[in-house]
């Protein structure tokens, strides 16, 4: 079976067929790269979440009106930081955060070494998501927790976030996945993974084969979390009765 | 004469500053009193809804005071306001009922955020969903109420805290007519029952015709005219009344007459339509009805009617002076085109 695809490859003109697919089929070398690909989108994801949530809380309700306004001097900040970090390019931004990565791990270079940079570039895209989201919550229902004398703490952890959950999901599948595609460039500091491996060998070495393959592996990647996240989204949002959520599906 | 719950004084609100500046309130004057059900009435833009979010101070006034249940919430500080908001607590036009949380849990919540403990809390939730008339619906969404029913939660989440007055800014606003009048008709029994005073804001006379004692009319952030609704209803005494009271606008103009005109103003008490039968009968005088608007209040008669007399000046004052000798009936001449 492998002998005949590796002939059919050759006949098709593939160069170096039996390395590409010794490659392919090392089931050590492939499973690796999946988990590399997962788990370190995964852990920046949550790193990003524990900057950018509470970031993206207060840029909305630390804003003038906001259920408790902070100095307008502080939100400025808040807001440029935000949009300064993402208007920076991964690729160099990864290069720039470097030392910190030092810092943190003791090393800059190398898999785990580009959750770092990761976690930098996606909390302020992060915070976004969750001042989108919130945004989102009618004004009305805060106005009402208010009059029910809640606190502004009250009201975020009872009224906004829960209220809000099923967008809240929605945006982290989001984050979750811009991350991913992130991670496909942290083979330039020697990352690893799939993107790595596209990059490295499909691209660097003209091994076409692996390239697709790695490719298709990540646009399945991609599809799961998509489909894990809408689903967690809609089951978990009780604006949509039964019915009309067996309908959706 | 019970004693005054709620009590606004000399209260302005001003949004913007400099020329911006929009004057929403200016110098209202407000008593409520305890367990009655007071209507604050106003078309769109008199400032009503700031005024009732200045009772509770979801809105600072610029200036004045609202002393609730002897509190002057204006001095209150804000942990002292949230303790405040406990006995003074509000349904809405839109109902804002947490989308993400049972009807039962959506009751529970003032209860939660209070401290009460979760047992207690569910216990007391389903004791209002009962009395709501909602009991079956604890453990349903709000997203699949109907309108009446969701307000019937948000009536029974506000009740949570045993307030003292419940706010309903335009609480039957987006409701269908029979829908409203349940709702009336439940805020009516709460009242009762609970002693709860109610504070109703609406554009609607109906609303405060079926349930109000009391009413206030607000007209451009001034209160145009106060008291009891049957007597601002028989004599609306400013254009802002009359606009309320007389969507129509019962006017000389628009229905001239060669002769005398009078406004004859039905004060409850007495059916209007054996008035004119009995003018006929009584007087042999027949007069003209060039206008009326006049509405059924507990089965009394209020409003006003233009009434056309002959030209005949002796038949004019006959039936003039008959008029006047009615009980609960008021007359008066109308002389230029205008009311």
């Amino acid at each position: 079976m492998r002998e005949s695809l590796i002939a059919i490859l050759e006949s098709w003109g593939v160069n170096s067929a039996a390395g590409q697919v010794e490659f392919l089929t090392d089931p050590g070398t492939m499973l690796f790269a999946v988990w590399e690909t997962v788990y370190v989108p995964l852990a920046a994801t949550v790193f990003a979440y524990l900057i950018g949530l509470p970031l993206g809380i207060l840029l909305v309700t630390g804003e003038q009106g906001g259920i408790r306004p902070m100095p307008k001097m502080l939100m400025n900040i808040l807001n440029v930081a935000v949009n300064l970090l993402r208007s920076i390019p991964f690729l160099i931004l990864m290069v720039v955060v470097m030392p910190l990565s030092r810092l943190i791990l003791g090393t800059s270079v190398g898999t785990a070494a580009t959750i770092v940079p990761l976690t930098v570039a996606a909390a302020p895209y992060v915070a976004r998501l969750v001042e989108i989201s919130l945004r989102e919550m009618d004004r009305g229902v805060i106005e009402a927790a208010q009059s029910m004398g809640c606190s502004p703490w009250q009201i975020v952890t009872k009224v906004m976030l829960p209220e809000c959950r099923p967008s809240l999901i929605n945006g982290a599948t989001n984050a979750a996945i811009t991350i991913l595609g992130y991670g496909a460039m942290s083979g330039a500091i020697g990352g690893g993974g799939l993107g790595s491996i596209s990059l490295m060998r499909g691209h660097g070495r003209s091994q076409y084969v692996v390239l697709y393959v790695a490719v298709i592996i990540l646009v399945i990647l991609v599809q799961i979390i998509q489909s894990i996240g809408t689903a967690l989204s809609v089951k978990s949002d009780r604006r949509i009765n039964q019915t009309e959520s067996k309908r959706r599906k | 004469m019970s004693q005054s719950i709620i009590q606004v004084q000399h209260l302005r609100k001003t949004f913007g500053d400099g020329s911006d500046a929009v004057h929403a309130l200016e110098d209202i004057n407000l008593e409520i009193r305890q367990g009655e059900i007071f209507g604050i009435i106003g078309l769109s833009g008199a400032g009503k809804s700031t005024l009732v979010r200045c009772m509770n101070l979801l809105e600072r006034p610029t200036s004045g005071a609202v002393i609730v249940d002897g509190q002057n919430m204006t001095e209150l500080s804000e942990k002292a306001l949230r303790l405040a908001r406990r006995k003074i607590t509000m349904i809405f036009q839109s109902f804002n009922l947490l989308m993400q949380r049972t009807c039962l849990k959506n009751v529970c919540f003032p209860m939660e955020i209070s401290g009460v403990s979760p047992a207690q809390a569910k216990r007391r939730a389903a004791e209002l969903l009962e009395l709501v008339g909602l009991a079956d619906k604890a453990d349903t969404y709000p997203a699949q109420l109907s309108g009446g029913q969701k307000q019937r939660v948000a009536i029974a989440r506000a009740l949570a805290t045993d307030p003292k007055v419940l706010l309903c800014d335009e609480a039957t606003s987006a409701l269908d007519p029979t829908t409203t009048a349940s709702i009336l008709g439940l805020l009516k029994d709460l009242n009762q029952k609970l002693g709860v005073t109610v504070v109703v804001i609406t554009h609607q006379m109906s609303v405060i015709e079926d349930i109000c004692t009391r009413v206030a009319i607000l007209d451009g952030g001034v209160v145009a005219e106060q008291g009891n609704v049957e007597e601002i209803f028989s004599n609306p005494s400013t254009d802002a009344a009359r606009r309320l009271v007389y969507p129509g606008g019962v006017t000389t103009a628009q229905y001239p007459s060669s002769g005398r005109t009078v406004r004859v103003a039905f004060n409850g008490g007495t059916a209007y339509q054996p008035l004119i039968a009995s003018l006929a009968i009584d007087c042999g005088v027949k007069v003209n009805i060039l206008g009326a608007d006049t509405r059924n209040i507990d089965g009394k008669a209020f409003g006003t009617m233009l009434l056309g007399l002959p030209e005949d000046p002796n038949e004019a004052a006959k039936a003039l002076s008959y008029i006047r000798a009615q009980k609960n009936i008021s007359v008066e001449e109308v002389q230029d085109s205008h009311a």
